[in-house]
């Protein structure tokens, strides 16, 4: 098991595309570190890059103390597990096992068994002798993440290697994937654009964008504190809400003003002034029915426009204002409709201010 | 229903239409030499076998099939061993000119044979290689090559990207690679190459007409075609010549047909 760092890598194309630019991260050992991002920002190239399937523009990559930036992937000693699984249609589940150790003209009898007890470990023992073609979609998932384990390699990378199977078989190998993680306490980069699987499996959650590291934290960090807008937008479900106004004073005392809301903004000392993005959780605005509350200063009357239920809770489409639709998730209990008129409320402990013209997060006072 | 009746009537047409000749010739083949300038039947009414046995017995037959063999079964294997390093590496490996140097072999072969049978003559004599079998064997590469590398650079283009680099990560070289997974998954492309470029060579006319001398070289095409004497063609053992020559060809085609057809990488990617 090893440490794995990334220098300052970039990489281009030659028609001048740049699929990871200045990517430095540090991945510590037996740390799973999920890459998550939206397709095309990269994340897979970074993968890849570890593994050594693409080359490195400039920068560094070192496994373990060894610069491998130069390195062809045979030299690496990192396992990986594709989206395809990509298993060797001509040879059975054991010789696919054992691919990586005949390779490496481990004696025969090492080799199986090391397959056999891989094959225990994760329920495959009496597949051994079928072919790939012969298997479900999970068990060739198993058979891929066998063939990694049996290595037993510097470190695992992962891309994406659960969206091909069914909503059920998913979690069931999320969960299998995280008790692994446990079991082998080995370093492990896990490439996905599922927040949920980023935020379930991740130790830390590298959030990319365009080809650039967003944010780097650990998953409820990443949630409770995004850095940026993007962040703040990509994790969380229901996205966070954003509406664009102007902050009027500074300090305690301020408030917010936009698109019709006006609310009392928490202390951002000297920090926030002029044109900001409030951002709130759908999950905490709250609503109460009825006229009854219009004493609350802090609430504001809205419309609900759309109710979807999803049975725990229901997410609750509200117009005010300027606003076409604000979002909030709201107990089940909750008796709304569609053409309600409603209170709304956004606890300012909740809001999330976020710089208008560079998108970045604006930090409290501290206090 | 009326739909399927119909393709089967135009499938069976099409099959009728293919086959006939060759059935013809087969029947013509079993027909006695006294009765084959007569009215054709479907089933000659005393089959025999003379055709063949002169075929074999007076103008030992054997000779030219052998010269075929060699000459086909060599180009083959030099086509499909370097076609396949060369259709590799243009289909996987990065480097400059790629698109030009696959123009460049398939631009070999736009020469009509015709027109370099008299270059080619003087070039293989200089190297005094007429009437021999690598006089024949290296023009045949020269043209059966660029079919070579373009079906087998197509067939590697279609191999799962994934496997190779999955191979890769778990340590195989190049050449382990190429060894352990890109030819066995290739297998269906590589016997189809070699089926091909045999076909060619076992059919080749004249480059083998015209770089030979006598029988201890001629191939089969050229045999039949030199049954004829002066005053008699005997049409007889020229078919019975045909069949001989056709038949071997046809089987491994039949032989081969479900593994050239057979998806081999059925199961390798998602599924």
């Amino acid at each position: 098991m090893a440490r794995i760092r990334l220098d300052h890598v970039h990489k281009s194309y030659p028609n001048g595309y740049s699929a990871a630019r200045d990517v430095s991260l540090d991945i510590a050992d037996g740390e799973l570190l999920v890459l998550v991002g939206p397709s095309g920002s990269g994340k897979s190239t970074v993968l890849r890059m570890i593994a050594g399937l693409e080359k490195v523009t400039s920068g560094r990559i070192l496994i373990g103390d060894r610069d491998v930036t130069d390195l062809p992937p045979q030299a690496r000693d990192v396992a990986m597990v594709f989206q395809s699984y990509a298993l060797y249609p001509h040879l059975t589940v054991r010789d696919n096992l054992g691919f990586g150790l005949a390779v490496r003209r481990q004696p025969a009898s090492a080799i199986k068994e090391r397959v056999d007890a891989a094959a225990e470990s994760l329920g495959l023992t009496a597949l051994l002798d079928r072919k790939p073609a012969q298997l479900s979609g999970g068990q060739r998932q198993r058979v891929a993440l066998g063939r990694a384990i049996v290595r037993d390699p510097l470190a695992f990378l992962f891309d994406e290697p659960l969206s091909n199977l069914d909503a059920q078989l998913r979690s069931d190998t999320r969960t299998e994937l995280a008790r692994l993680h446990l079991r082998l306490a080995a370093t492990m980069v896990y490439v996905t654009h599922d927040q949920v699987e980023a935020m379930t499996l991740g130790t830390r959650v590298a959030v990319m964008h365009e080809g650039a590291l967003q944010q780097v934290a650990p998953p409820m960090a990443l949630y409770r504190e995004p850095a940026n807008l993007f962040v703040a937008g990509f994790i969380g479900s229901p996205g966070m809400n954003f509406v664009r106004g102007r902050m009027n004073g500074t300090g305690a005392g301020s408030a917010f003003e936009g698109s019709g809301l006006s609310l009392a903004l928490p202390d951002y000392g000297a920090n926030a002034s002029g044109d900001v993005v409030l951002g709130v959780r759908p999950q905490s605005i709250t609503i109460t029915t009825g006229q009854g509350d219009a004493a609350d200063g802090d609430s504001w009357a809205a419309a609900v426009v759309l109710v979807e239920a999803l049975g725990s809770e229901q997410i609750v489409h509200l117009a005010t204002g300027e606003l076409r639709d604000l979002v909030a998730v709201v107990p089940a209990e909750l008796a709304v409709a569609v053409g309600d008129q409603v209170r709304a409320k956004i606890p300012a402990g909740a809001i999330h201010l976020f710089d208008a013209s560079t998108g970045r997060r604006i930090s409290r006072a501290s206090s | 229903m009326s739909g399927r009746v119909w393709w089967r009537a135009a499938l069976a047409a099409l099959v009728l239409f293919a086959a006939l000749p060759f059935v013809w010739a087969m029947i013509a083949s079993l027909t006695p030499g006294a009765v084959l300038g007569g009215a054709p039947a479907l089933w000659p009414s005393h089959p025999t076998l003379e055709h063949y046995r002169a075929l074999f017995a007076v103008r030992s037959f054997w000779l030219p099939i052998r010269n075929s063999l060699v000459v086909a079964g060599t180009t083959t294997a030099l086509c499909v061993t370097a076609g396949a390093f060369a259709a590799y590496a243009l289909a996987r490996l990065e480097m400059r000119g790629k698109r030009a140097i696959l123009s460049l072999i398939l631009a070999v072969t736009m020469f009509p044979q015709i027109a370099i049978v008299s270059p080619l003559y003087m070039l293989l004599r200089s190297l005094h290689l007429i009437d021999s079998y690598p006089g024949l064997i290296l023009p045949y590469v020269t043209f059966a090559m660029p079919l070579a590398v373009w079906l087998l650079v197509g067939f590697f283009r279609q191999l799962p990207r994934d496997l190779e680099e999955q191979a890769m990560v778990d340590g195989a070289s190049r050449w382990q690679v190429m060894k352990r997974v890109v030819l066995p998954l290739s297998a269906p492309g590589l016997a189809t190459t070699a089926i091909l470029t045999f076909i060619y060579c076992w059919n080749e006319f004249l480059f083998a007409l015209s770089f030979t001398l006598g029988p201890e070289r001629q191939t089969v095409p050229v045999a039949i075609a030199l049954f004829r004497g002066q005053y008699q063609i005997p049409w007889g053992e020229i078919l019975a010549g045909a069949i001989v020559a056709t038949a071997p060809v046809a089987l491994v085609v039949l032989a081969f047909q479900r593994r050239i057809v057979q998806g081999l990488t059925a199961g390798a990617v998602k599924g």
